[in-house]
C-alpha cells in the first residue's frame, strides 16, 4: 500500500523537486534570485497562465483538449476593454457577464463534442478561430482600460517581509487553486471527471452522466480562461485580439510536466501549479543571466516536456507491470 | 465509431459497390469547394481568366493555387500520419528549421543547390524520424510526441539563425518559390511532383492499406504480421520531409529565413484541410486528393472574403463558421437531424397543398 501510495505521488513530488532545484541554482548563482520578491512575481507574473492552467487540467484529465483557452482569454480582454473602457460600465458588472460568456462558450464545445461525437480536438480549434475571430471583429487595435476599479485592484494586496508583494491576481489563483482542489477530490463531479478519463465506456457503464460532465468540464476550462483573461486584463490595463497567442501550448505544456497523463485519468492541479513555476522560474533564471538568449527558454521546455513524458511512461508501465503481478494489493 | 463503420466494414468485393461510397466521400468536399468557386465567379467575372505572358500563366486561379502550394504540401503528410491515428503539430516548427538551415548553408558559401536541398530535407527528415521514435517506440501520444518538437523547434531554428533574420542571394534557390517550370509556377509543379509520388507509393505499394489497417487498429494490424512501428515512423517522416519542402518554399519565397514567423500556425490549416477531406481524427480511410481539395477550400476561402471587399477582420469569423458547419455536415447524427428536419417541412408543405 505504501508503495503504491509513493508511486501514485511520485511524479508530482519529482516536479516539485526539479522547482526546488532549479530555484536552488538561480538563487547561488545570482545576487537577489532567492528572495521572496521572486516567488512572489513567479505567482503574480503567470497567475493567468496558472488559472487557465487548472481548466486545461480537468480538460485533460478526462481525456480530451481544450486549444480555445488563449483566444478566450483575448476575447475576454477585448470584451472588458469595450465594456469598461469605452462605454465606462463598472467592472463588477462587467465581469459577471464575461465569465458566463465564457462559461457557454465552453459549455457548447463540449455538447458539440459529446452530442455530435466531434474531435476536441478539432472542435476546439474551431472555437479558437471563432473567439480570436470574434475579439478581431469587435476591435483590432488594443483598447486601453481605464477605471478607479482598476486602480483600487492594483493597489489591494499586501507586502510580505522581503518585499513580497501579494496582490490581487494571486489571491484570486489560491481561490481558484482551492476551488479546484476541492472540485477535483471532494465533488462527485471530480470523480466523474477522473472517471471519464480512465475510460469513457466503463464511466458510462458505472453510470456517470457522460453528457452532463463533458459538457461542464469544458464550461469550467472557457469560464477559467475567462476569469484567466480578466486577470490578465488586471496586468495589462488593455484589451487586445491579438493577447495571448498560442497561450494554449504553454498551458498544455504546463499541465504536462505537472504529471498529468494526457492519456487522462490521472493527475493534479497541484501538479500543474509547480508545472507552470517551473516554466516561470526558466524564464525568470533567463532574465536574471543577460546572456542567454530567449530561445533557449523554448529549447529547455521541450527538453523537460520530454524528460517528463518518458519518466511517465517509465511510472506507468512500471504500475502496469505491478498490477499485471499483483504486487500492488 | 464512425471509421470503424467506414474501414472496417469496408466489402470484400469493391467494384460493386465503389461508385456510391465514392461519391458520398467527394460529394460534400468538393460541392463546398464549387460553391466557393461560384461565389467568387458572381463577385469578380474575371476570376476564372488566365493569361499567358513570358510563357507563364497569370490569373486569380493561378494565385489561389501558388498560395495554397506550403499547406497542400503539409496536408499531403499530414494526411498519412492522421491515416495512421496520430497527428503532427510540429510541422510547422520544421518547416523553420529546414528554412533556416537552407539559409545558413546559402549564406556560409555552399554554392550546390543540390547540396543545400538535400540539406533541408535531412533536416525534415530527421524531424520526422524523432516524432515517429517518439510516437512508435516510447509510445507516447502523437499530440504530446509532436508538441515537443513544436516548442522545442522555433528554439532551434532561432538557434541556427543566431536569433536574426537570415536572408540571402541566391537565385537557383528563389527559383524553388519563384520560378517557372512547364508554364506553371514552381511550388503548384512541386506540389504536383509530391503528390503524383506519394500517391503512388500509398496506391501502387501495399504500403496505402498497411496505415490504413494501424489507423484502424495498431494491435490488430500488429498480430497480423504489419510492422505498426515501421509504418508509423514512416508516415512522420513523409510529414517531415514535405514540412521541409513547404519551408524552402516560404525560404525561398522572401529570400530570407524569418524563425519566428516561417509556417506558424500552418500546421493548424493543414489538419483543418485533412478534416475538411473527410478524414476521422482517430486513424483509418484517407484520400490524399480530398485533402488538396480541402486545402483549396481554405485558401479560396481567404481570397472569397478578400475579394468580396469584407474587411480583412471577419477572417478568421467567417473560417471559424464555416469550419463548424462543415464539421457538423459530416456528422451521423446531424445528417439524421437535417434529414428528419427536411422530412417534417416536406411534409407539411405536402399536407398545405392537399388543404
Amino acid at each position: 500500500m505504501q508503495s503504491l501510495f509513493l508511486s501514485r505521488f511520485s511524479s508530482l513530488y519529482i516536479t516539485t523537486a526539479l522547482f526546488c532545484l532549479l530555484f536552488l541554482v538561480g538563487a547561488f548563482q545570482f545576487e537577489g534570485f532567492g528572495s521572496s520578491r521572486v516567488v512572489a512575481n513567479l505567482f503574480s507574473d503567470n497567475a493567468f497562465l496558472v488559472i487557465t492552467a487548472i481548466g486545461m487540467t480537468f480538460v485533460i484529465i478526462s481525456g480530451g483538449i481544450d486549444l480555445s483557452v488563449g483566444a478566450v482569454i483575448a476575447l475576454t480582454g477585448v470584451v472588458c476593454g469595450l465594456l469598461i473602457g469605452e462605454l465606462q460600465m463598472h467592472p463588477l458588472l462587467v465581469f459577471p457577464l464575461v465569465l458566463v460568456g465564457g462559461g457557454l462558450f465552453g459549455a457548447a464545445m463540449g455538447a458539440l463534442i459529446h452530442y455530435y461525437r466531434l474531435q476536441p480536438f478539432i472542435v476546439t480549434l474551431a472555437g479558437m478561430f471563432l473567439a480570436r475571430g470574434l475579439a478581431t471583429t469587435l476591435s483590432e487595435e488594443s483598447i486601453p482600460i481605464e477605471h478607479a476599479f482598476y486602480d483600487a485592484v492594483s493597489d489591494f494586496g499586501m507586502l510580505l517581509p522581503g518585499g513580497a508583494w501579494v496582490g490581487a491576481s494571486t489571491l484570486i489563483l489560491l481561490l481558484v487553486l482551492v476551488a479546484a482542489v476541492i472540485l477535483a477530490h471532494y465533488s462527485r463531479l471530480g470523480g466523474y471527471i477522473y472517471a471519464l478519463g480512465g475510460s469513457a465506456q466503463s464511466a458510462q457503464l458505472m453510470g456517470v452522466p457522460v453528457a452532463r460532465t463533458t459538457v461542464s468540464i469544458y464550461a469550467i476550462s472557457g469560464f477559467l480562461s475567462a476569469l484567466g483573461g480578466i486577470v490578465y486584463s488586471f496586468y495589462t490595463f488593455s484589451g487586445y485580439s491579438l493577447a495571448a497567442v498560442g497561450m494554449e501550448l504553454d498551458a498544455i505544456a504546463a499541465v504536462v510536466i505537472g504529471g498529468t497523463l494526457l492519456s487522462g485519468g490521472s493527475g493534479y492541479v497541484l501538479g500543474t501549479v509547480i508545472g507552470v513555476l517551473i516554466m516561470g522560474v526558466i524564464q525568470t533564471y533567463i532574465s536574471f543571466d543577460g546572456t542567454l538568449n530567449s530561445w533557449w527558454t523554448k529549447i529547455v521546455i521541450g527538453l523537460l516536456l520530454f524528460a517528463f513524458i518518458g519518466m511517465q511512461r517509465l511510472l506507468t508501465r512500471q504500475q502496469a507491470a505491478r498490477l499485471a503481478t499483483g504486487a500492488a494489493h | 465509431m464512425s471509421n470503424l463503420n467506414t474501414t472496417a466494414g469496408r466489402p470484400p468485393a469493391p467494384a460493386k459497390i465503389k461508385l456510391p461510397r465514392v461519391n458520398g466521400r467527394y460529394l460534400w468536399p468538393l460541392l463546398g469547394l464549387f460553391l466557393l468557386l461560384a461565389v467568387n465567379l458572381a463577385i469578380t467575372p474575371e476570376f476564372f481568366r488566365i493569361e499567358i505572358q513570358d510563357g507563364r500563366l497569370y490569373g486569380s486561379l493561378i494565385d489561389v493555387l501558388n498560395r495554397s502550394a506550403p499547406v497542400a504540401l503539409l496536408a499531403i503528410g499530414m494526411t498519412l500520419v492522421i491515416a495512421t491515428g496520430g497527428i503532427d503539430l510540429s510541422v510547422g516548427a520544421t518547416m523553420a528549421i529546414a528554412g533556416a538551415v537552407c539559409a545558413n548553408l546559402i549564406v556560409g558559401g555552399v554554392d550546390s543547390i543540390f547540396l543545400v536541398v538535400a540539406a533541408g530535407l535531412a533536416a525534415g527528415l530527421m524531424a520526422g524520424a524523432v516524432n515517429g521514435g517518439l510516437v512508435s517506440y516510447m509510445g507516447i501520444q502523437p499530440i504530446v510526441a509532436t508538441l515537443i518538437l513544436m516548442v522545442a523547434g522555433r528554439g532551434i531554428a532561432q538557434l541556427i539563425n543566431a536569433g536574426q533574420i537570415v536572408t540571402f542571394q541566391s537565385e537557383a534557390f528563389a527559383f524553388i518559390g519563384t520560378g517557372t517550370l512547364l508554364g506553371l509556377p514552381f511550388p503548384i509543379v512541386l506540389v504536383l511532383i509530391v503528390f503524383a509520388l506519394v500517391q503512388l507509393l500509398m496506391r501502387k505499394t501495399a504500403l496505402g492499406l498497411f496505415v490504413e489497417s494501424v489507423g484502424c487498429n495498431a494491435g490488430a494490424s500488429y498480430y497480423l504480421g504489419i510492422n505498426q512501428r515501421a509504418v508509423k515512423i514512416v508516415a512522420y517522416c513523409i510529414a517531415g520531409i514535405c514540412a521541409a519542402l513547404a519551408g524552402m518554399i516560404s525560404a525561398a519565397d522572401i529570400q530570407g529565413s524569418d524563425a519566428n514567423n516561417a509556417g506558424l500556425w500552418l500546421e493548424l490549416d493543414a489538419i483543418l484541410a485533412v478534416v475538411i477531406g473527410g478524414a476521422s481524427l482517430m486513424g483509418g480511410r484517407f484520400s490524399i486528393p480530398l485533402s488538396i481539395v480541402g486545402v483549396l477550400v481554405i485558401q479560396c476561402l481567404g481570397t472569397t472574403i478578400i475579394m468580396s471587399g469584407l474587411p480583412a477582420k471577419f477572417n478568421l469569423l467567417i473560417k471559424a463558421v464555416v469550419v463548424i458547419f462543415v464539421l457538423l455536415l459530416q456528422s451521423p447524427l446531424f445528417q439524421q437531424q437535417m434529414g428528419a428536419l427536411f422530412a417534417r417541412f416536406q411534409k407539411r408543405t405536402n399536407t398545405e397543398a392537399k388543404v
